[in-house]
């Protein structure tokens, strides 16, 4: 029994010299964002490895806001992603719970096709939507980029949420008719706040893809007022050198909310994921 | 549910029809002006007289000297896919595994950090571990010179080590998703078979083969298929590491390919053509492996 008990201890140190390196990997790269953040301008290409810079200051931060649009890219951001992400929630919820709850022609079709829209590669709904845009004078438009990150978010939300009402028995639906509910009644009053986890899933989903999307954003808004964070971001970064403070500081800004909102949730995400997306 | 009243269908057509609306607008019919678009010459100068070529587009994207290789970037894009999926796999399992023993304290935290590449936007990672692998500033050469007396690499200016720096870049970015898999996976199997296995005095690579294994492969199949899809399509990590291809056009996966084809050279015929050809690629691979591993049974219960 001791020999088990030195091999035990043995077992959990090195499982926590693990955890221990791969938190390491895992934050190495996300407090280096933060140290970029902070260097003063003179220091913004510097060869040395400390934990903080030297002569570390809030000025990128300041010029942020009071030098470059960043508040108006700010504002747009946050409208496309809310607006993404209340369309996405809508939609994926009512017609995931259709492809959960009732039989109708072309079902196992329409739901096979949700999956297979996982395949198409980043330009083939992007070209065609580009030439229609185009066609439609939609291009430089928040309208065309709604459409266009709805449109890659919803097969996945919507087969995410149809695993997840899969789940939940059909027993509830049937008391709640025989007390009188309506269907609607019976769906949003007692089916929706049980799919609570996958809701928030979804909307989790939606709203990182439209708040963190850089492809699609280059070739739709051209106008340096209608950028989002994102493209805002990678212009920073392209004058690698003399705005590679602030490109630090923007990505501090628009990586704590999603980071924030992504641990909060993890909780729902581990059963929201597995449940939803495999039990299918 | 079956004998569906009348009232029962206007509620479902209701609940479909926005849904179905909008992925028609967006998804069906582009898809079909795709294919359309496949089989035309647009591109710059024949963007508004564009006629139907037939397969010749098809025929280019096969035949056409092209720089760089058709041929090389497809093998490029296998190998590409099938390192990322080896290792987001392997350290996604082996974390979950570690994280998963009762003796461990904290495992909240240590769950939050580790999750943390999978949060950070993939737009940033990308942009951060460019500014990483850089010759003179970057950290990578910092440490390997400063820490282990090596000389500094070349990361983003040679055509291996470029792919070598876009890889390392989406084996971080890309385990925690498998270890959060694995996690709801592994918490699922009841105790009480280890119980026995342990009164058994199975070994812990017996408990790992013939417990651990076939109980989380349920869970991992869709889960690999759904990263492989995704791995094969990512067009964020190479397009920004890269900084879209560099060095000159040799560090390509297929979808940033098309998308320079497309967008940087206005070859839209051309562009739609390959994006097809990715797509039979892709829709090929999931139907023999879901087949392989029975993991349709999901799709069609």
């Amino acid at each position: 029994m001791v020999r088990g008990k030195n091999t035990t201890s043995l077992r959990i140190a090195a499982s926590y010299l693990v955890l221990g390196i791969f938190s390491l990997v895992a934050l190495y790269p996300v407090w280096q964002i933060f140290n970029i953040s902070l260097r003063p301008s003179d220091r913004l290409l510097s060869t040395s490895l400390e934990f903080l810079p030297a002569h570390a200051s809030l000025r990128n931060y300041v010029a942020l806001f009071t030098e470059r649009p960043f508040f108006l890219w700010l504002l747009n951001s946050t409208f496309i992603a809310v607006t993404v992400t209340a369309t996405g929630v809508v939609l994926a919820s009512t017609c995931g719970y259709a492809f959960s709850r009732y039989s109708f022609i072309g079902k196992k079709f329409g739901l096979l096709s949700l999956l297979v829209t996982q395949m198409f590669p980043a330009t083939m709904l992007l070209l065609p939507m580009y030439i229609m845009l185009v066609q439609l004078h939609l291009i430089n438009s928040y309208l065309g980029i709604v459409i266009m990150y709805s449109a890659t978010a919803l097969p996945f939300c919507i087969w995410q949420m149809k695993g997840y009402y899969d789940t939940i028995p059909t027993s509830l639906e049937e008391a709640g008719m025989i007390d009188g509910c309506s269907q609607l009644q019976t769906f949003t009053r007692i089916i929706l706040p049980l799919a609570a986890p996958a809701l928030v899933i979804t909307a989790l989903f939606s709203f990182m893809a439209a708040w963190t999307e850089y492809v699609v954003a280059a070739q739709i808004l051209q106008d340096t007022e209608m950028w989002t964070l994102p493209l805002g971001l990678k212009s920073f970064e392209s004058n690698m050198g003399s705005e590679w403070g602030l490109y630090g500081a923007a990505s501090v800004i628009v990586t704590i909310p999603v980071v924030v909102l992504f641990l909060s949730l993890s909780r729902w995400l581990v059963s929201g994921l597995t449940l939803g997306s495999v039990k299918g | 549910m079956h004998n569906q009243t009348f009232r029962q269908r206007v509620f479902l057509y209701l609940l479909v029809a926005p849904a179905f609306i909008v992925l028609f607008g967006v998804v069906i019919y582009p898809f079909f002006y795709n294919i359309v678009l496949s089989l035309s010459n647009m591109n710059l100068r024949h963007i508004r007289d564009w006629r139907i070529v037939g397969f010749d587009q098809y025929i280019k994207v096969f035949t056409e000297p092209s720089q760089p290789d058709f041929y090389v970037v497809f093998l490029k894009t296998v190998i590409w896919t099938a390192v990322n999926l080896f290792f987001h796999v392997l350290l996604g399992v082996f974390l979950a595994l570690v994280l998963n023993q009762k003796e461990i304290r904290g495992k909240a935290i240590f769950r939050a950090i580790l999750v943390l590449p999978w949060a950070v936007p993939q737009l940033i990672v990308a942009l951060t571990w460019r500014g990483m692998f850089n010759y003179e500033y970057g950290s990578i050469n910092l440490m390997l010179t400063q820490w282990l007396g090596l000389p500094g690499v070349q990361w983003l200016r040679q055509p291996i080590t470029a792919f070598i720096a876009v890889i390392i870049t989406n084996v971080w970015l890309g385990f925690p998703f498998m270890m959060v898999i694995a996690l709801g996976a592994l918490q699922s199997i009841p105790h009480d078979l280890y119980e026995a296995a342990d009164i058994d005095g199975a070994s812990w690579y017996h408990k790992l083969r013939h417990i651990t294994i076939p109980l989380i492969q349920p869970v991992m199949v869709p889960a690999i298929t759904l990263g492989t899809i995704w791995t094969f399509n990512n067009l964020n990590i190479v397009w920004l590491v890269s900084n879209a291809g560099e060095p000159s056009d040799q560090t390509h996966l297929m979808v940033s390919f098309v998308y320079k084809a497309a967008f940087n050279f206005y070859r839209y015929g051309y562009g739609a053509a390959l994006s097809m050809v990715i797509f039979f690629i892709l829709l090929a691979f999931s139907l023999t492996f879901m087949k392989k591993s029975h993991a349709t049974q999901n799709v069609y219960s």
